[in-house]
């Protein structure tokens, strides 16, 4: 047996457990350390699909940006130890028939369908090739993407600013 | 490990994400939920990228990536916003668009 499907479960394992702690737990701030692991695990599965960029894209981004930004929020509108940061859930029934109905239908519609058991060899450097086509064939989205950004960071100082 | 066993990951990280979404009432934890189901689209992206040897799936994810960045950012500072006004990040108390 090799060592790829024992990678491939184990990391589906945690990132399935992780994922459920964040929509169980709790503890608010809980929840985001799971987060962060379950985003951790994430770029686990990414390198197992050889893409070593994304991975690293999504734990510096992921794992190491947002899990801050949310810990920021949580500190700012709770406590972070005290009765305040447990929160309730509410319509676990309604929430478990819905997400329950769209796995069933999703998982139908992927075994209907022929996918490719095995994946083709890696041609040259992955990584190169997204730098490539990110400054030729993609360059106008890229362009699109600063233009989005300066949006987002004017918003967000915008919503943040001190009250007159 | 085929296609498939990623796509089935995805899609059971996905119903994870909706269900935290439906059922969460804090505000913020309705954004992790979000964060759970992007997760899983990535997945779906880079799994579609690799298994048909396109490298443009890649690109498609680095996109999400980072225009979730910016979605959490302002999504917070929204969350942050309305906790100042209403004291409160409860999903269920917030009614001020109410007539």
């Amino acid at each position: 047996m090799s060592l790829e499907p024992i990678t491939f479960w184990g990391l589906a394992a945690l990132l399935l457990a992780s994922a459920l702690a964040v929509v169980l737990t709790k503890n608010l701030f809980h929840s985001v350390l799971y987060l962060a692991l379950s985003l951790t695990a994430t770029a686990g599965i990414f390198l197992s699909l050889d893409a070593e960029f994304l991975a690293a894209v999504q734990l510096l981004l992921y794992a190491g940006g947002v899990v801050t930004i949310v810990v920021f929020a949580i500190v700012v509108t709770e406590r972070l130890v005290g009765d305040r940061i447990t929160q309730t859930s509410r319509q676990l029934v309604n929430g478990f028939v819905v997400a329950g109905a769209l796995l069933v239908a999703v998982l139908i519609f992927i075994r209907s369908g022929p996918l490719p058991a095995a994946r083709p060899g890696v041609t040259g450097d992955l990584t190169a090739a997204i730098g490539l086509m990110l400054l030729t064939r993609y360059v106008l989205p890229f362009e699109l993407l600063a233009v989005l950004f300066v949006a987002a960071l004017l918003g967000a100082i915008y919503f943040a600013r001190p009250d007159e | 490990m085929g296609l498939q066993a990623y796509l089935t990951l995805a899609a059971v990280l996905f119903a994870i994400g909706l269900f935290g979404v439906v059922t969460r009432r804090n505000a913020i934890g309705i954004l992790l939920g979000i964060e759970l189901m992007l997760n899983a689209v990535n997945i779906n992206l880079v799994a579609f990228a690799r298994f048909w040897g396109d490298t443009a799936g890649m690109i498609f994810t680095l996109f999400t990536i980072s225009i979730t960045v910016a979605e959490v950012a302002l999504g917070l500072a929204l969350v942050i916003l309305i906790f100042r006004v209403k004291r409160t990040v409860i999903a269920d108390h917030l009614d001020i668009l109410r007539g």
